[in-house]
């Protein structure tokens, strides 16, 4: 099993669920966050002067599935994410050790 | 017939006495529109805080001109402590009869008194004490505005010296010398400028907020909180400002006065939509962008501007003079950052600034003023304002001190002076 985590682009989120769900994930966590990446920040301006915003809100999405499906899913978050500027965002795949679901107590591929 | 007469005149006095009325309840609502503009100006932290101190000047500004404001402000004698003696009838029994009622007139007054304060307390927002600004705002509403009001509105003269109604000796007529005196419609000067004159000493003695001036002399933006409520206090004020000015014909209850009264609501509603053309084309000539505070700053430069005189502009020349003061509020934020007079929402530019342009500019459209006239009663109101508004603040940091910690600035002073946040569920530090 692996745990995708991408970061994103805000107004990527909708193009992305869409995306995971053709393709037959059956869920996702999706949170709120700030970062840099190679976009560091940019400046705004307000009464004159200039400031740097340094961290620009980004959005995670964590993806929990069975290894088989792994090339799909990035494959889908990819081409949905994808604007071709920069700080488009990331995407980090890990091993998943256990999943349990805690109403049936399922556990492994049957879980995720 | 001379039924007939008599309802007439009690007609307009009722007339009349209704129009004050309501324009007095339009300033008032000004009240809300210097709270909506600075609490959407400063940092959420410090939202309640500025909040409060706004209701509480309101309320404190009222009670000071009744106490002793009013009756300092228009010799009145001792009944006019505490208002004693204001229910008397406005026609039976006057010297010279009166064309509205008594307390009617004070309530118009009060509420001047409270914008004027209100000034004040954006331009020290977000680092001053509550309680130091609120004991201040007991000696400015109560001694320091009335004064120099009873100089102008109230034609005494200055500390017996001199009388701004007739500063410059003009020409023979009749026999008599006639003189050029200070004009000041509904308050550019007397009011804004006033306003704007103890906030600067305030600012001068309480220093700029953490962070806001570099060690190289940068300057750091410290973006407001709320922008739609920044907007919101802006087009309340906008409305307002016609009680303000359109108020201040006194009368409505003629061709003549009502005549009067439709000119001066066109004048001042031009010289708003001037002021902020002006302001948003100057912000995008230097910056690029359409700042809206600078906009909504050059629409309240606008109304400034024009308050000294909106009886006699045409429309298009009260459109020229807002759209001046929208382009000097711009210039005018811009050299007091330079200088590190910090003013977080642009209170000394709009007030002060274009308050003295507002009232400079009179000469150009009235014939009845001069140019020196205007700048000696111009320095008169200023340098009596700050020169005791300096002392006052300095008595006040001697003894109680007028700035928070350099902690409790950083946690912000909602908590610290109010003990609750404004939005307790999402606040940035």
């Amino acid at each position: 099993m692996k745990l995708v985590t991408a970061i994103i682009k805000p107004f990527k989120l909708d193009d992305v669920r869409e995306a995971l769900s053709e393709i037959g994930v059956q869920g996702i966590t999706v949170t709120e966050v700030k970062g840099f990446g190679r976009q560091k920040g940019h400046t705004e301006l307000y009464r004159g002067a200039e400031y740097v915003v340094d961290f620009l809100p980004k959005v995670k999405v964590e993806v929990a599935i069975g290894s088989d499906l792994l090339d799909q899913v990035i494959e889908s978050i990819t081409n949905a994410a994808n604007t071709g500027k920069i700080g488009d965002g990331k995407i980090f795949v890990s091993p998943l050790e256990q999943v349990i679901r805690i109403r049936t107590g399922e556990t492994g591929t049957d879980a995720v | 017939m001379e039924n007939l007469t008599s309802t007439v005149t009690e007609m307009q006095y009722a007339m009349d006495t209704f129009y004050f009325l309501v324009c007095g309840a339009l300033v008032m609502w000004m009240a809300a529109g210097f709270a909506m503009l600075e609490a959407g100006l400063v940092r959420s932290k410090n939202t309640t805080e500025i909040l409060t101190k706004n209701v509480a000047l309101f309320a404190v500004s009222c009670t000071m001109y009744m106490v002793c404001g009013y009756a300092i402000m228009y010799k009145g004698g001792a009944e006019l402590f505490f208002l004693s003696g204001i229910e008397a009838d406005g026609v039976a029994g006057a010297a010279e009869a009166a064309t509205y009622a008594p307390s009617a007139d004070f309530f118009f007054q009060v509420v001047f008194v409270a914008t004027a304060m209100s000034i004040v307390s954006g331009a020290v927002a977000e680092r001053m004490k509550l309680w130091a600004f609120l004991v201040f705002a007991v000696v400015m509403t109560g001694v320091i505005y009335p004064m120099e009001g009873s100089w102008t509105w109230g034609g005494e003269d200055v500390f017996g010296m001199f009388s701004l109604g007739s500063l410059i000796e003009n020409e023979m007529v009749d026999g008599e010398m006639t003189y050029f005196g200070f004009s000041d419609f509904a308050g550019s000067g007397i009011v804004h400028m006033a306003g704007a004159a103890a906030a600067l000493a305030g600012v001068l003695l309480l220093g700029a907020r953490k962070g806001k001036y570099g060690k190289n002399g940068e300057v750091n933006a410290i973006p407001g909180a709320n922008l739609p409520m920044a907007t919101l206090g802006t087009f309340i004020l906008w409305l307002g400002w016609f009680g303000f000015n359109g108020g201040s014909v006194l009368a409505l209850a003629s061709v003549e006065s009502a005549n009067a009264v439709a000119v001066v609501f066109m004048n001042t509603n031009a010289a708003a939509a001037g002021g902020l053309i002006g302001a948003i084309l100057l912000a995008y000539i230097l910056f690029k962008k359409a700042d809206l505070t600078m906009a909504l700053n050059g629409a309240l430069a606008g109304l400034v501007a024009i308050t000294a005189g909106p009886d006699t502009p045409t429309a298009l020349s009260a459109t020229i003079i807002g759209a001046v003061g929208g382009v000097l509020v711009v210039l005018s934020i811009l050299t007091l950052d330079k200088l590190k007079i910090d003013d977080p929402v642009g209170a000394i530019s709009v007030h002060g600034v274009v308050g003295l342009f507002g009232v400079m500019v009179v000469p150009f459209t009235n014939d009845g003023t001069s140019f020196v006239a205007q700048f000696l009663g111009a320095l008169t109101i200023f340098v009596w304002v700050f020169v005791a508004s300096l002392i006052t603040w300095g008595v006040i940091k001697a003894v109680m001190g007028i700035r928070v910690s350099e902690e409790e600035e950083y946690e912000g002073v909602d908590i610290t002076e109010c003990g609750m946040e404004a939005y307790p569920e999402f606040t940035n530090k």
